[in-house]
C-alpha cells in the first residue's frame, strides 16, 4: 500500500462523545464520559493513564465486546455497534497478562486453533505459526506445551496470536504488564517491527507505563476519570509543562509525603517518582518529582524540608516527562494511584475460578 | 524480524478486506469449528489418564451391576442393558461437563472474549466442542462396550442397522445440542452452574434407566422418554439391541423414538442458537458474561 492509498482511507478510530456506564449497585459506575478521539490509518496511539481511568472500557468497546451507552464510535468507517463482524475482520486484540488457549496444547497447536478462527486454511495456518513464532523469537519452543511456558514466552506467543490474521488495527491492552525489563522490550521492538513493515498498520496502546508510551507512541491521550484530559505527540504534551522548573529532589525520609511540598506556594505539583524508595536500607532515599512555578519557589521548599528533619541527599533539574504532565493535569502521580488502589485493592474482586477443564 | 510480517498484498483495503463473502463466512465457521475441536482431541492422546479414569472406573459401576443382576438370577439381556447403559454414560457426562460448563470456564480463562472477538460464530465454537468432546466419550463408550462385552460375553442381536445407525446418530445429536443449549444457560447462570453441573448427574442416570429398562419407571419413565435424550435414545437402542426381550415392553417403538430424537435436537440447536444470540447481545450491552472477571 502507498501512503496515498493511507490518505484516502476513513480514520483508523473515530471516537464521537463516547460514554459508558456500567449499571452496577449500589450507583452506576460511568468508565467512559465524553470520549472524543480520532486515530489515523497507520499511527501508533497510545491511551495513558492509571487503573480504573476507562482504558479498557474504551478498548473492549473498539474491539465489539462492549456497546457505548452513548456516542459513536468506528473503525476504518464501520460502526462499532452495527458492523461488529467486518470489524472482527479486520483487527485483534492482546492484552497484558493473557492466559488464553489450553495449556496441554503445544505453542504450536494453540495459535494454529486460533488461526482457524480467523477462517486461514489448515496449511496455510500451520505456515503463518511457523513465521510468527521465528519472529517473535519462539521457534525454539514451538513444540513445547503451552502451560510449560514462562510469563514472558507466553506474552509472545500472545503476541503471534495477535497478528494471526494480519490485522489492519491492533489493539495492544497494557501489553507488557508483569514483565521483566527484556521481555518487555522484546514485545516493544515486536510490536515496532510489525507496524513498521507495512503502511496503514494501525496500532492502540493502553498502558500506564510511561516510557513505554513515550517510546512507542506517535500520540499520546492522557485519560483519567473516563475524559481525555490531553492529547498530542510525546513532545508537545512535556511541552506544557516546559515553562516550568521541573526537578528531581531526593531526601532521606519525607513525613507527610510529597502532597506537603506541594501546597508550599510556587510548586505547581509534586509526586514521588517510579523508583522512589529503596527499601530495606537503613539510609533510605524517597525520589520526589517536583514542578515549580520559578525557581525561586525552591527557597521555600529547601526551608520547609528542614523544619521537617528531611536531609536532602539529590537535586537535579530533569527533562519533563509524560509523569510531569499527568501530574501537572490530574494533581496526583501514578505512584500515588497505584498506593491508594493499594490501599483499596482486596475485597472488590473475588479471582477464585474453576480449576478443572480437561483440556488445560 | 520485519521481513517476516509483512503479508499482505500492498493494494489491500481495510474495507475491502472486511468484505467477506456468505461462503467465506461459512468456510470459517467450519474452519472454527474443527479449530474448537482439535484440543479435545489432541489432549485424549496427551493425558492418557483417561484411560483409568473415564474407562476403567466406570467399568467397575457398570461391573457391579452386572454382578448383582447375575446373583439375582435376573434376565441375561438385563447384563446387556447395564453394558449399553454404561457405555452411553460416557456421551451424558461428557456433555455435563464438557459442554454445558465450558462458556463458564472459556470466560474464566479469558478465551470466550477471543471467542466473541474473532470474525467466527459462538455457534461454531458450541459445535467444535461438540465433535471433539463426542470423539472423546465416543471412544470411551465404545471401550466399555468391548470390554464389557468381552468379559461378561453379552450377545447383541441387532438385525436392523438402518435403524440403529441413525437412532445412534440421532441421540448423539440430541444430547450434544442439549449441551449446547445448558452451555449458554449455565453461562448466563455464572456460579450457580457448579450446582447444577452435579445436580444434573445422578437424576438423570435414574430416569434415563441406566442400570435398568426405563419402562420400569412407569408414568416417570415415559415423562423421560418425553424429555431426555439419553432415556429415549437409550431406549431406543436397547430395543434395537435387544429385540422382543423382557423389560423393554410399555415404551414406543424404536421408529417413534427416532422422532422423538428428531424433535428434540431440532428444538435444542434453535434454543442454543438463539440463546448465544441472546447472551451476545446482553454481554455487550451489560459489559459482562464475555469479559473476565465481571
Amino acid at each position: 500500500m502507498t501512503a496515498d492509498v493511507t490518505a484516502t482511507l476513513p480514520p483508523a478510530i473515530s471516537v464521537a462523545g463516547l460514554r459508558r456506564v456500567y449499571p452496577v449497585k449500589p450507583k452506576p459506575v460511568t468508565a467512559l464520559d465524553g470520549i472524543d478521539l480520532e486515530v489515523a490509518p497507520g499511527e501508533f496511539f497510545g491511551l495513558l493513564g492509571p487503573n480504573g481511568a476507562g482504558k479498557t472500557t474504551l478498548i473492549k468497546i473498539l474491539t465489539t465486546l462492549l456497546l457505548p451507552s452513548a456516542g459513536k464510535a468506528s473503525i476504518f468507517g464501520f460502526d462499532v455497534a452495527t458492523e461488529a463482524a467486518k470489524i472482527r475482520r479486520i483487527m485483534n486484540m492482546v492484552a497484558g497478562g493473557e492466559q488464553s488457549g489450553y495449556g496441554i496444547l503445544t505453542v504450536r497447536e494453540q495459535l494454529w486453533m486460533f488461526s482457524q478462527f480467523y477462517g486461514l486454511g489448515s496449511r496455510e495456518g500451520w505456515r503463518r505459526v511457523d513465521e510468527l513464532l521465528d519472529a517473535v523469537g519462539l521457534g525454539d519452543q514451538r513444540l513445547q506445551r503451552v502451560s510449560t511456558l514462562s510469563t514472558g514466552q507466553r506474552q509472545k506467543m500472545n503476541m503471534a496470536r495477535g497478528l494471526l490474521n494480519d490485522p489492519w488495527i491492533l489493539f495492544l491492552d497494557e501489553p507488557t504488564l508483569g514483565l521483566d525489563v527484556s521481555a518487555a522490550r522484546a514485545v516493544r521492538e515486536m510490536v515496532l517491527a510489525w507496524k513498521g513493515a507495512v503502511p496503514g498498520r494501525t496500532v492502540l496502546l493502553t498502558t500506564h507505563y510511561m516510557a513505554e508510551a513515550d517510546e512507542l507512541c506517535e500520540r499520546i491521550a492522557i485519560v483519567d476519570h473516563g475524559k481525555i484530559l490531553a492529547i498530542g505527540t510525546p513532545a508537545e504534551l512535556k511541552r506544557r509543562v516546559q515553562r516550568e522548573s521541573v526537578l528531581r529532589l531526593e531526601v532521606n525520609r519525607l513525613d507527610g509525603g510529597p502532597a506537603v511540598l506541594a501546597k508550599l506556594p510556587g510548586v505547581v505539583s509534586a509526586a514521588l517518582a517510579a523508583d522512589n524508595v529503596e527499601a530495606g536500607t537503613e539510609a533510605q532515599r524517597v525520589a520526589v518529582n517536583l514542578v515549580l512555578r520559578d525557581d525561586n519557589a525552591l527557597t521555600g521548599v529547601m526551608a520547609a524540608l528542614g523544619a521537617a528533619g528531611s536531609r536532602v541527599l539529590g537535586l537535579r533539574t530533569s527533562e519533563p516527562t509524560l509523569e510531569d504532565v499527568f501530574v501537572e493535569l490530574v494533581g496526583r502521580g501514578f505512584a500515588d494511584e497505584a498506593d491508594a488502589e493499594a490501599a483499596n485493592a482486596g475485597a472488590d474482586h473475588d479471582h477464585s475460578h474453576p480449576t478443572e477443564d480437561a483440556e488445560r | 524480524m520485519s521481513t517476516l510480517f509483512p503479508t499482505r498484498e500492498t493494494t489491500a483495503d481495510p474495507r475491502t478486506d472486511a468484505d467477506w463473502t456468505g461462503r467465506r463466512a461459512f468456510e470459517t465457521n467450519l474452519r472454527a469449528l474443527v479449530g474448537r475441536a482439535y484440543p479435545r482431541v489432541r489432549g485424549m492422546g496427551r493425558e492418557p489418564s483417561w484411560v483409568f479414569f473415564e474407562i476403567l472406573l466406570p467399568f467397575l459401576g457398570t461391573s457391579a451391576f452386572v454382578l448383582v443382576y447375575r446373583a439375582l438370577q435376573a434376565p441375561e439381556a438385563y447384563v446387556g442393558f447395564v453394558v449399553l447403559g454404561g457405555a452411553m454414560s460416557a456421551f451424558w457426562l461428557n456433555v455435563v461437563w464438557m459442554m454445558a460448563g465450558q462458556l463458564y470456564w472459556e470466560k474464566s480463562q479469558g478465551n470466550l472474549e477471543l471467542y466473541f472477538a474473532a470474525p467466527m460464530s459462538l455457534m461454531a465454537v458450541l459445535l467444535g466442542m461438540a465433535v471433539g468432546g463426542l470423539i472423546m466419550s465416543g471412544t470411551r463408550a465404545l471401550a466399555i462396550l468391548l470390554i464389557s462385552t468381552a468379559i461378561f460375553g453379552v450377545q447383541f442381536h441387532l438385525t436392523d442397522w438402518a435403524l440403529a445407525i441413525p437412532v445412534f446418530l440421532l441421540t448423539m445429536a440430541a444430547l450434544y445440542g442439549l449441551g449446547m443449549m445448558l452451555a449458554s444457560l449455565f453461562l448466563l447462570w455464572g456460579r450457580e452452574a457448579f450446582h447444577l453441573t452435579n445436580l444434573a448427574i445422578e437424576p438423570v442416570y435414574f430416569i434415563s434407566g441406566l442400570n435398568f429398562p426405563v419402562a420400569r419407571l412407569g408414568a416417570l419413565g415415559a415423562v423421560a422418554i418425553a424429555t431426555v435424550p439419553l432415556a429415549v435414545g437409550l431406549d431406543a437402542m436397547r430395543q434395537l439391541a435387544f429385540p422382543g426381550m423382557q423389560g423393554l415392553e410399555g415404551t414406543p417403538p424404536p421408529q417413534t423414538e427416532a422422532l422423538i430424537l428428531t424433535a428434540m435436537t431440532v428444538v435444542f440447536l434453535v434454543a442454543s442458537q438463539r440463546l448465544i444470540r441472546t447472551i451476545e447481545r446482553m454481554a455487550r450491552s451489560r459489559g459482562s458474561l464475555s469479559i473476565r472477571w465481571q
